[in-house]
């Protein structure tokens, strides 16, 4: 028991004469804008550290979304103190971090301050930020800086950072349609985009195969139109389980209704709202996209929006518009005698649009930002200005970038980021590539690229292989959209990192998948 | 959901109304549940007639006439894996309901009629595999040669049983009389590439069993690491593995894989792969591996095994001793694949060697060297071996009953044609390489291969005794195996049991999405095939 006890205090002082020599490099994922490391180190000890708030600062205990980081992280930083492990081992002053911040009951926005400092000292560590969603990303990185020596002892270097994000809105899309997501796969890959700083969750929640958001105007939409209507669908209580998650963690939650196209399993509790297809003069029995020319239609998607409105508190909503086959509308009669009317013509986009334009304006009417696919752009430019437009069309996205900011219209970027598409070998690289402002234009038309989204379609993916197959994958574009694209540009020197922090994910429970041969100290012991 | 099922049978006439509520929902689940058997066996016969299981009565006995009793381990295993399979966990409080009706089908009779059942052997490749299973009522009765083949029945049995309306169990009448197309139907794992912990080797074989293959083919070491702790090197794992605690096999561990491999009817072979591919052997063996040489001076690192030093062969006599002993199989993969000439070449001792045997600069004819010494070491511990292609193609002299593992896609027909006309059985997996992901749906590639379609003569054809699935583990570890290696292994599964005429992937596509359901709810994290959903989806994570 003696030798043991003094075990310890040898080894920490033998320990810091060989982190001189290697220079072990704890790095964090997404790269800071400006870090400094020196090779000076403190010791943690889970006894004595504590997150406490700054005297000055404007949030203070009772704030509930930090109150609730301080205790998710520091399990983070300390996983074998909470299994009751814990060891002092080095004789060291408290450690602190205080948080100078204010704001704290409300939910991140398009405008949210994320920028941070993070001063690691001897003995004191001081996290300075606007607001607690920079509060949330300087916790982050503080816990990607510890580390734990081969005795089981917790270090930080002497650090400073100063810190804030290259694009505000950094997306990651689930498709919770094509096949259902339980609750506690989305919690997950909550937690895992904070570990990213990742920002917006773009909840793609219904689609054509299945409704699996139970609507409290109308119900029938997810009894009839879910895989199942008791287990396959999200309560209101599940979804506000979802959104509260996220603002913990200083997440948006976007939904996306997609429609007019995308919308089969609408039909099934809303009879009368797609459009009938025919054939040879008769009905056919099946139906295409939403029928843009009666009045119960609007009537319809002016109750579901402000009910989104009612449940969703972002100020942004997903409308989607993409892919909207023209078949069965030009196989209705009804359908071509309004064309006519309208004086459209033959031009079925011309109908899309007047669709689209219709609910654009509810959206803006309900003081709601929409977003819409690039397709609504690309039919019809005159749209309302301050929609944002998300390009997800793989081939010449950047003359897509050009024409749309030229426009005026603020843009994301998903095409490069479908990573659903899977491949052989370490495709994070070519996500890493991407320069979303490598398009030709002027600086403002550059500024008008708000950000990205990581997309996970659900053709392939459940619950079963979702999170190895996001991350660490998402990762890459995690550190494009927040990183200095001039210090990340080389895959090579971000790969150690990578692999480093992928590990670290497994740390904390998220599956993350390798990126090559190897191992991690902590193995995944899931299946 | 679980409220509702609890109610219906008590309250049969409410649950009747509110059919409605889902009427077409259950309706499209049961037709399809009953056509999900996979892999398809040879004959079958079934007719619309269902009889209800009940959990409470319903039993998997042995049958009088059967060879093996309570004292077969094996089956009492399987018949409590099987009843729980079909059943659920019974230690969860469902039991009450379930008793409200008596089983129309009262039990499952398993009759091993040959007079020795082998309880306690070891499967192998001359293994008889057929079964017979008759439902009636009120008894079905499974009849196989011995245990092997009563395991791949009760697994055919297990998937015929579906739920109704009311969440009942039934089996429809059938007939089936059932054998498999190919011997060897493998499962190549690697964990050297990256260690991959016992648990989830276990889950797999418990996945194969449900696929009815029946090799477990274990590449166990390679260059990045070498988990295998060994009783007569112990310095090979200690040096060698990515950590010599935490990544290792004990040999507690690769018993316990071979016994529950065992269990389920598969055998376990261990590819101890060499010249190439033993950078980590070279961590704990000083002298084993050829130095190579950067001009006149060795350069510090190290080639393939050194096939010019006695002290290589005496290690491999003493290593392959130990191998033979610990893995009961028939067979041990000597691998001998992908060996890079350029260190030999610019060490010159094997220049030196090579001048003396009169092998020029020829170095296959090095390698052959190496080989050959290495199979006959093997050969003199009884065992039989595996080996990766190349050695074929390199002439090595082999054994008669040398089995060949055909591996590069390239004239992959060519190569079937030439290891079977110098009569030579061969395994196929060339097509098979699993841990090539692309986007969609690529298990109906794996599902059109035939192996018999190179041209040959019959008995060149009855040379090929099966294939293996390979996920080599560059990008693959716990995080990831499971869910890439099902159901895109099960295609593979069908065509090496199922009969060659058992090829339209639009009814394949039916059988194996609910196929892949059924392997979620036995908590295999089986990935989907195409938008869906399951009854249950997969609750880990």
């Amino acid at each position: 028991m003696r030798l043991t006890a003094l075990l310890p205090v040898r080894s920490c002082l033998l320990l810091v004469v060989v982190s001189v020599c290697v220079q072990q490099v704890h790095g964090v994922w997404p790269l800071p804008q400006q870090l400094h490391q020196s090779a000076d180190r403190g010791c943690l000890s889970p006894q004595r550290f504590s997150f406490t708030y700054g005297r000055d600062s404007a949030a203070q205990t009772g704030c509930s979304v930090l109150d609730a980081a301080f205790k998710r992280y520091f399990s983070i930083i300390f996983p074998d103190f909470t299994k009751g492990s814990g060891l002092l081992m080095c004789e060291n002053q408290s450690n602190r971090l205080s948080v100078k911040t204010g704001g704290c009951d409300g939910y991140p926005d398009e405008d949210s301050d994320e920028s941070y400092n993070l001063s690691v000292s001897e003995g004191q560590a001081v996290l300075r930020s606007v607001t607690v969603w920079g509060a949330l990303r300087g916790l982050e990185s503080f816990s990607q800086l510890v580390y734990q020596d081969d005795y089981g002892s917790y270090f930080i270097n002497k650090t400073e950072i100063v810190d804030f994000p290259r694009f505000a809105f950094r997306g990651l899309l689930l498709d919770t349609s094509r096949h259902y997501l339980p609750l506690h796969a989305i919690l997950k890959t909550l937690d895992a985009m904070a570990y990213s700083k990742f920002n917006v969750f773009h909840w793609h929640i219904v689609d054509d195969p299945s409704f699996p958001y139970q609507s409290r105007t109308f119900p029938d939409l997810s009894n009839k139109g879910a895989f199942h209507p008791f287990t396959h669908i999200y309560t209101q209580s599940d979804v506000m389980r979802v959104i509260e998650h996220a603002r913990m963690r200083g997440i948006r939650v976007v939904p996306e209704f997609d429609s007019p196209g995308h919308t089969q399993s609408w039909g099934k509790g809303q009879p009368g709202l797609l459009t009938p297809c025919y054939k040879g003069g008769v009905p056919s029995g099946s139906f295409g996209p939403v029928d843009p020319t009666i009045d119960t239609t609007y009537k319809f998607m002016e109750s579901l929006l402000k009910e989104v409105k009612f449940v969703f508190p972002d100020s942004y909503v997903h409308l989607g518009g993409d892919e909207v086959s023209f078949a069965c509308w030009q196989s209705n009669p009804n359908v071509r005698k309004f064309m006519e009317k309208m004086g459209f013509g033959k031009d079925f986009t011309k109908l899309e649009s007047f669709y689209m334009e219709s609910i654009m304006n509810m959206t803006a009417a309900l003081n709601r930002t929409s977003i819409v696919w690039q397709d609504v752009f690309d039919y019809h430019e005159r749209i309302p200005q301050d929609t944002v437009l998300e390009i997800w069309k793989g081939e010449k996205y950047q003359a897509e970038l050009s024409r749309m900011t030229q426009a005026g219209h603020r843009v994301l970027l998903s095409a490069p980021w479908y990573i659903n598409h899977i491949s052989y070998g370490q495709d994070w690289r070519n996500s890493y590539a991407v320069q979303p402002q490598n398009f030709s234009g002027t600086e403002e038309q550059k500024k008008l690229v708000i950000g990205g989204e990581v997309a996970m379609w659900g053709e392939y993916v459940d619950a079963t292989n979702l999170t190895p197959r996001l991350w660490p994958r998402a990762c890459a574009a995690a550190e494009r959209l927040w990183s200095n694209e001039e210090k990340t540009l080389n895959a090579d020197l971000a790969f150690p990192r990578l692999e480093e922090f992928r590990c670290e994910l497994l740390r904390r429970g998220i599956q993350a998948e390798p990126l090559f041969v190897g191992h991690c100290k902590h193995e995944y012991d899931g299946l | 959901m679980y409220c509702l099922l609890k109610l219906a049978p008590l309250f049969l006439a409410v649950a009747v109304c509110n059919g409605w509520l889902f009427g077409d929902f259950v309706g499209k689940q049961k037709e399809q549940d009953e056509i999900s058997l996979w892999p398809l066996p040879q004959k079958f016969q079934s007719s619309a007639v269902a009889f209800k299981l009940s959990p409470a009565s319903f039993q998997i006995v042995h049958a009088k006439q059967s060879s093996a009793g309570p004292s077969c381990g094996l089956l009492e295993n399987a018949f409590r894996r099987y009843f729980e399979y079909i059943f659920g966990d019974l230690k969860k409080p469902e039991k009450s309901r379930k008793k409200v009706y008596d089983s129309d089908l009262v039990e499952l009779q398993v009759w091993v009629t040959s007079a020795d059942p082998k309880c306690d052997d070891f499967p192998s490749l001359q293994t008889d595999e057929s079964y017979e299973l008759s439902i009636d009522e009120p008894s079905a009765v499974l009849k196989a040669a011995n245990v092997w083949g009563a395991l791949r029945g009760l697994e055919t049995f297990s998937q015929l049983v579906y739920e109704d309306y009311y969440g009942v169990n039934n089996i429809n009448k059938t007939d089936i009389s059932d054998f498999p197309r190919f011997a060897h139907r493998g499962i190549l794992l690697d964990s050297s590439r990256h260690f991959l912990p016992l648990k989830v080797i276990l889950a797999n074989l418990e996945a194969m069993a449900m696929n009815k293959f029946n090799v477990f083919h274990w590449h166990i070491v390679d260059d990045q690491s070498f988990p295998y702790m060994s009783r007569t090197f112990p310095e090979l794992s200690q040096k060698g593995a990515y950590h010599p605690f935490t990544h290792v096999y004990t040999p507690s561990d690769v018993k316990m894989v071979i016994e529950f491999a065992r269990m389920r009817g598969i055998r376990v072979i261990p590819e101890f792969d060499t010249p190439g591919h033993t950078e980590s052997w070279g961590n704990g063996i000083k002298d084993l591996l050829t130095p190579c040489y950067s001009g006149s001076s060795p350069s510090g690192t190290f080639g393939p095994v050194n096939p010019i030093l006695n002290s290589s062969y005496d290690f491999m006599t003493q290593f392959f001793k130990e191998i033979s002993t610990v893995f009961p199989d028939a067979y041990i993969h000597l691998g001998g694949d992908e060996v890079d000439f350029r260190c030999w070449e610019s060490n010159p001792d094997i220049e030196k060697f090579m001048a003396q045997q009169g092998f020029g600069t020829d170095y296959s004819k090095l390698e052959s060297f190496y080989i050959q010494r290495l199979l006959d070491i093997v050969a003199a511990t009884k065992k039989g071996y595996m080996v990766w292609q190349e050695v074929f193609d390199n002439g090595v002299k082999l054994k008669d009953d040398t089995v060949v593992e055909v591996w590069m896609g390239n004239k992959m027909e060519e190569e079937l044609q030439n290891v079977t006309r110098a009569g030579f059985t061969t395994i196929l997996s060339a097509p098979w390489y699993l841990d090539y992901i692309s986007y969609g749906q690529d298990w109906q590639h794996y599902y059109k291969v035939e192996p018999l379609s190179f041209p040959g003569t019959d008995a060149q054809k009855k040379l090929v005794i099966g294939g293996e699935a390979c996920l080599w583990g560059e990008y693959v570890d716990a995080t990831n195996l499971t869910p890439r290696l099902w159901p895109r292994a099960s295609a593979v599964a069908e065509r090496l049991w199922s009969d060659k005429s058992v090829t339209d992937v639009g009814n394949a596509y039916n059988r194996l999405v609910q196929h892949r359901c059924r392997m979620v709810k036995r908590g295999i994290p089986a990935e989907p095939l195409f938008v869906g959903h399951c009854r249950q989806e997969y609750k880990g994570l």
